[in-house]
């Protein structure tokens, strides 16, 4: 694992890549930084934290973009695979490897409020979970964009779809918020839910039948609840995509309500998508 | 040492290698000759471990590649044909890289950098970025990255195309002194490099072997006869009938297209009776101009075999031809 790391985090900084997006990331929070407790006079940085989470989506999308596409363009994957590495060395030491380009702005930033606490009344405690929370989600959004760096050959379409799904995550409780039928708009995000749970079963299994039939249980369940008792479909989607949109859980935690569960989501999308990383690493020899 | 038994890939409903099974034994060059799309590159890598299997079994030195991928990997350097060349890295640190990542320990790194640049004639260039080389060297950085760390066995897919001449002959000659020390398997669909360079060739075609031998014995496997081509001066017929009387004559053809009263005797015998002939038309008094054997090459019976689509061999001589293998590769071992 230490030798993809090595070679990673060295990608990122023989480029100018690295450079940039710790400069821009640094940039917008200094900005911040600067109206929230220069112009406005507030004592609460966590704000600036809450409003650079914006940067991280296309942040993100850009520090994962060549992880695997560019392999695979380039055909070193066939080398990665000859080599004596597992798969999780592989995907890990890539993974890990991107985390320290978002670990650098937050590590830097968080110098920012010990330098201005003469000023003001910080509430450290609250700054610095928010800057871990900030750190936790750009692990799992990086976690989510680098599985779709590896299901791509072109790392602008990487790019590219890494940041349509940020957006979508981010903005699709406002967008849900302006749309009058409620129910029909819950079915089908929860339609297009199901496709996306079945197209990730075939995408780590390879096994179209097992992801055929998870697909159609899940519409039948669906239906079925259509028609009995549609009112719980909202209830049911809605309630579950307040818990699972990985931005505005965030905001909640910035207000100060830090719960168990937004640290286990963010762990959980972790976990999941870098095994499901693994997976189809493992799984493409077969193809 | 490579074991690889009833070794099947399908890719969908297309059969790429289909059951083929043979051994590669330590210290000797192998090659995978075959028109392209014969199977050489897909039985390469899932030697390798960069494919699976849809049946079969490779093993390298005891390790099952599927089941223990990495130790058996550990004994693998592999160049896929198009060299994976991270190519905005320097050749040293690319080579630093992959000697990382083979798991060898930093002085094992330092030690065999320079050892391995040396024989791949790099020295010059260790410093410059990989993007900036031509392809001939940027194909050594790959067969330097191969044999980094000393693996017991170098496979190489195609490792002369695209070069120019000059570089061909380079690149052939640090083969031939790898198989010194190494297992060298390499692919390839230029003949006369599998004949120049390799102790045994591998024949593939539409994913099944169709011969596996060295290169003297596939001729002479196929080469039951000779034919002797004769040019004389005078009537090609009183030739062709003192000739008709040696015993080893099997055959005579005449083409007497020839302008200035020459005409051509084609001889067919069970061996190489050039001497006998040139007795028998001086004791007749007929004038020949010359006298050449003319025997079937490598090219010949690459083509019988590849052109039947892998059914050059009946049944019979399938069977018979397993029974003499063993044999074979114990003599090579002599």
């Amino acid at each position: 694992m230490g030798a993809i790391f090595r070679k990673e985090l060295r990608g990122y900084f023989t480029g100018i890549t690295g450079y940039i997006l710790t400069a821009i990331m640094l940039f917008m929070i200094g900005y911040y930084t600067v109206s929230y407790c220069f112009s406005y006079h507030y004592a609460v940085f966590e704000y600036v934290y809450a409003s650079a989470v914006l940067v991280l989506l296309f942040f993100v999308p850009v520090i994962t973009m060549r992880l695997f596409a560019e392999e695979k363009k380039q055909k070193t994957d066939r080398l990665l695979y000859s080599l004596p590495l597992k798969m999780s060395d592989i995907v890990l030491g890539k993974y890990f490897a991107a985390l320290c380009v978002l670990a650098l702005p937050c590590a830097v930033s968080a110098i920012y409020p010990l330098l201005l606490h003469s000023y003001g009344n910080f509430n450290f405690r609250l700054i610095y979970t928010t800057l871990a929370c900030f750190f936790l989600l750009g692990a799992a959004l990086t976690a989510i964009c680098m599985f779709i760096s590896l299901l791509t050959e072109n790392q602008i379409a990487a790019a590219i779809i890494s940041f349509v799904i940020l957006l979508l995550n981010h903005f699709l409780n406002n967008i849900l918020g302006v749309v009058p039928a409620s129910v029909t708009a819950y079915t089908i995000i929860t339609v297009v839910a199901i496709a996306i749970i079945g197209l990730l079963v075939w995408l780590v299994t390879k096994n179209g039948i097992l992801a055929d039939i998870v697909s159609i249980i899940l519409l039948a369940a669906l239906i079925a609840v259509r028609i009995i008792k549609p009112t719980i479909i909202e209830k049911v989607a809605g309630g579950i995509l307040d818990k699972i949109l990985l931005f505005d859980v965030f905001y909640i935690m910035v207000d100060g309500m830090l719960e168990l569960s937004t640290v286990v989501l963010y762990l959980s999308v972790v976990v999941l998508f870098t095994f499901m990383s693994i997976q189809v690493l493992e799984r493409r020899r077969w193809a | 040492m490579i074991e690889v038994k009833n070794l099947t890939r399908k890719y969908g409903e297309h059969t790429a290698v289909d059951s083929i099974s043979f051994n590669i034994e330590d210290g000797r060059i192998y090659g995978f000759l075959g028109p392209n799309g014969a199977g050489k590159t897909t039985t390469m890598n899932i030697i390798t471990g960069c494919l699976s299997a849809t049946d079969g079994q490779v093993i390298i030195n005891g390790h099952d590649i599927f089941d223990e991928p990495v130790k058996a990997k550990k004994c693998i350097g592999y160049l896929p044909e198009i060299p994976p060349l991270y190519t905005d890295m320097t050749v040293l640190e690319y080579l630093r890289f992959v000697g990382r990542a083979k798991g060898l320990k930093r002085a094992q790194i330092s030690a065999s950098i320079p050892d391995v640049v040396a024989k791949t004639g790099l020295s010059d260039v260790t410093n410059k970025l990989i993007k900036t080389l031509s392809k001939g060297y940027q194909q050594r950085v790959g067969i330097a990255q191969a044999i980094l760390g000393d693996p017991q066995i170098v496979i190489l897919d195609e490792p002369t195309v695209g070069l120019d001449p000059k570089q061909i002959v380079e690149i052939r000659s640090l083969i031939k002194e790898l198989g010194q020390k190494h297992t060298v398997i390499l692919s390839s669909h230029i003949l006369s490099e599998v004949s120049e360079i390799c102790d045994e060739i591998i024949i593939i075609s539409a994913g099944k072997i169709v011969a596996s031998d060295s290169a003297e014995n596939l001729m002479g496997r196929f080469n039951s006869h000779v034919i002797i081509e004769i040019t004389v001066k005078g009537d090609p017929d009183r030739a062709a009938e003192a000739l008709a009387g040696l015993d080893e004559v099997l055959e005579i053809e005449i083409d007497d297209s020839l302008t200035g009263g020459m005409s051509k005797l084609f001889v067919k015998a069970d061996s190489d009776i050039r001497a006998e002939l040139a007795d028998i038309l001086v004791q007749n008094g007929i004038a020949y101009i010359s006298m050449n054997v003319e025997r079937a090459n490598l090219e010949d019976i690459f083509l019988k075999l590849t052109d039947n689509g892998g059914e050059a061999f009946t049944a019979e001589e399938d069977a018979a031809y397993a029974g003499t293998e063993e044999n074979e590769e114990e003599e090579g071992d002599e």
